[in-house]
């Protein structure tokens, strides 16, 4: 077993590191450099930041360009697999193509916990996750994001659908 | 007159040294900041220049507890001990030698009293009622140990501290800090006769401030706030202006003791107009005086804090041996010159 000299386990101080002093300077140098290199500290609120597309913001509904129509068949799948049960999905029936759309979508902000199971479940690749990080509300009522809060247009969240096509 | 004249320099001094110690705390947030890759505040005010008024009108406004079992006279009366001994400190520390106004001469410190450093050491020591009395006042263990150990930290330490500073009166023949100042300004610094004193005097200041790497009596981990757990509002605003307050005390001791006060070599004061050259005196002092507070601070901020009983070992079995080495050594030299 090491000893330091005082009867203590640790390693074995040669005479120069017993001085102190020279120590604390070669530690003090150490310091003296941190105090000189340059800070990357991001001023938030003004210098803002945009994510890469791996990024997980909150979860959006995507909406075409052209006919301002939700790609979203309102299947339910992503109110099943969502484990924090924040996603609800009420479905009705449309003339167009896809027959059934979502009538009332709504995600509880306070619930979701950005883990992405929805995007990954969704055939349609109807609900993405966008890089939007600043969700904030005072009332817990506001938490609960309707349609209108949900529907991006598709243009807007281009970089995360091609990245989910690279992984798919 | 002189009561009048005295009151002035009182007043200014003050306002002054509060203002300075304000800024203190500003600095040390910046200086803690950027040894640790961050920027510090800078948000209230231009580069965060308004932080200390922020800091001290909070202070101001938010409540004052007492705790219910606590001895409620002692428990206010500890931070005023603190603040009243750290304050009175400043004194007897020549700022500069003296300006003319009027056709008369004004030195430049308040008190020429013929003990000057003795003064300095009693009324540091006293320092330490503030913090044990506030520790028993509180009626908290937590404070209780912290005001021990403030207070058998003090005992270790105190001994090599004044007998470190004896070789400078040794070489000096005074105890008068403008004596000693003008001595230096002469010849040359303390410090190239008394680098081994100085070590020590360094040391044992850093223990006599509180401060990293002896600052046990206010150790967080250990003690949640040391002595001043149970303070609040103003009253912990007091023992922590008297912490920056002491450690300005020490710093400027420890610039007129070693650094030669508020001389600087090759400068000719006497060609000078004497106001303009009590201005060149007044900062030089101040910038010697930054330069030691940025060293205490950049010590804090990099050393970690002793334990106990490393304390207590370095303090008796280190320091005193070499403090007495010393004096032993500069009485040889002081002979074999003579």
């Amino acid at each position: 077993m090491m000893t330091n000299g005082n009867g203590k386990t640790g390693p074995k101080l040669t005479l120069w590191e017993k001085l102190y002093f020279p120590e604390i300077i070669h530690g003090m140098s150490i310091t003296i450099r941190a105090f000189f290199r340059p800070k990357f500290t991001r001023q938030y609120p003004e210098e803002r930041w945009t994510p890469p597309p791996v990024f997980r913001g909150r979860p959006v509904l995507v909406m075409e360009d052209e006919t301002k129509v939700e790609r979203c068949v309102a299947c339910g799948l992503c109110a099943r697999v969502c484990p924090s049960l924040a996603i609800e999905v009420q479905a009705a029936e449309t003339e167009l193509d896809k027959e059934r759309y979502p009538e009332r979508f709504e995600i509880n902000m306070l619930r979701c916990i950005f883990c992405g199971f929805c995007e990954e479940v969704c055939p349609e690749e109807a609900i993405i996750m966008s890089k939007d990080f600043e969700i904030t509300f005072t009332d817990p009522r506001d938490a609960i994001f309707g349609k209108e809060k949900l529907l991006i247009p598709a243009s807007h969240l281009k970089d995360r659908l091609e990245f989910l096509k690279q992984y798919r | 007159m002189i009561a009048i004249e005295a009151l002035i320099k009182i007043v200014i001094l003050l306002l002054v040294v509060l203002g300075i110690v304000a800024y203190l705390v500003l600095l040390e947030r910046k200086v803690s900041a950027y040894m640790q890759d961050r920027i510090g505040p800078n948000r209230v005010g231009p580069k965060g220049l308004f932080q200390p008024i922020a800091d001290i009108l909070k202070l101001i406004l938010k409540e004052m507890i007492v705790p219910e079992k606590a001895n409620s006279f002692i428990h206010a009366l500890a931070p005023i001990i603190s603040i009243t001994v750290a304050v009175g400190a400043l004194a007897v520390i020549p700022f500069g030698n003296y300006i003319v106004i009027g056709g008369q001469k004004i030195s430049l410190m308040i008190a020429n009293v013929n003990i000057g450093v003795l003064y300095i050491l009693a009324m540091s020591s006293l320092g330490v009622y503030g913090i044990t009395l506030s520790g028993w006042a509180s009626n908290s263990k937590y404070s209780l140990l912290g005001g021990l150990r403030s207070s058998a930290q003090m005992i270790s330490y105190e001994l090599s501290l004044g007998l470190s500073l004896i070789g400078v009166f040794m070489i000096d023949r005074t105890l008068q800090l403008d004596r000693i100042t003008m001595a230096q300004s002469m010849g040359l610094w303390n410090i190239v006769y008394q680098p081994l004193g100085f070590l020590v005097f360094v040391t044992a200041a850093f223990a006599e401030t509180n401060r990293l790497p002896f600052d046990l009596p206010e150790a967080e981990p250990e003690l949640v706030g040391g002595y001043h757990t149970e303070y609040s509002g103003m009253r912990w605003g007091l023992f922590f202006l008297s912490e920056y307050t002491n450690m300005i005390v020490s710093s400027a001791v420890m610039v007129s003791l070693y650094f030669g006060g508020w001389s600087l070599p090759y400068v000719n004061y006497a060609a000078m107009a004497p106001n303009l050259a009590a201005l060149v005196q007044v900062v030089t002092f101040f910038a010697k005086l930054g330069v030691i507070i940025f060293i205490f601070m950049w010590v804090r901020w990099t050393l970690p804090r002793f334990r106990y009983d490393q304390l207590m070992n370095v303090g008796w079995k280190v320091m005193l041996p070499l403090a007495i080495l010393n004096l032993l050594g500069t009485g040889a030299v002081l002979l074999a010159v003579k």
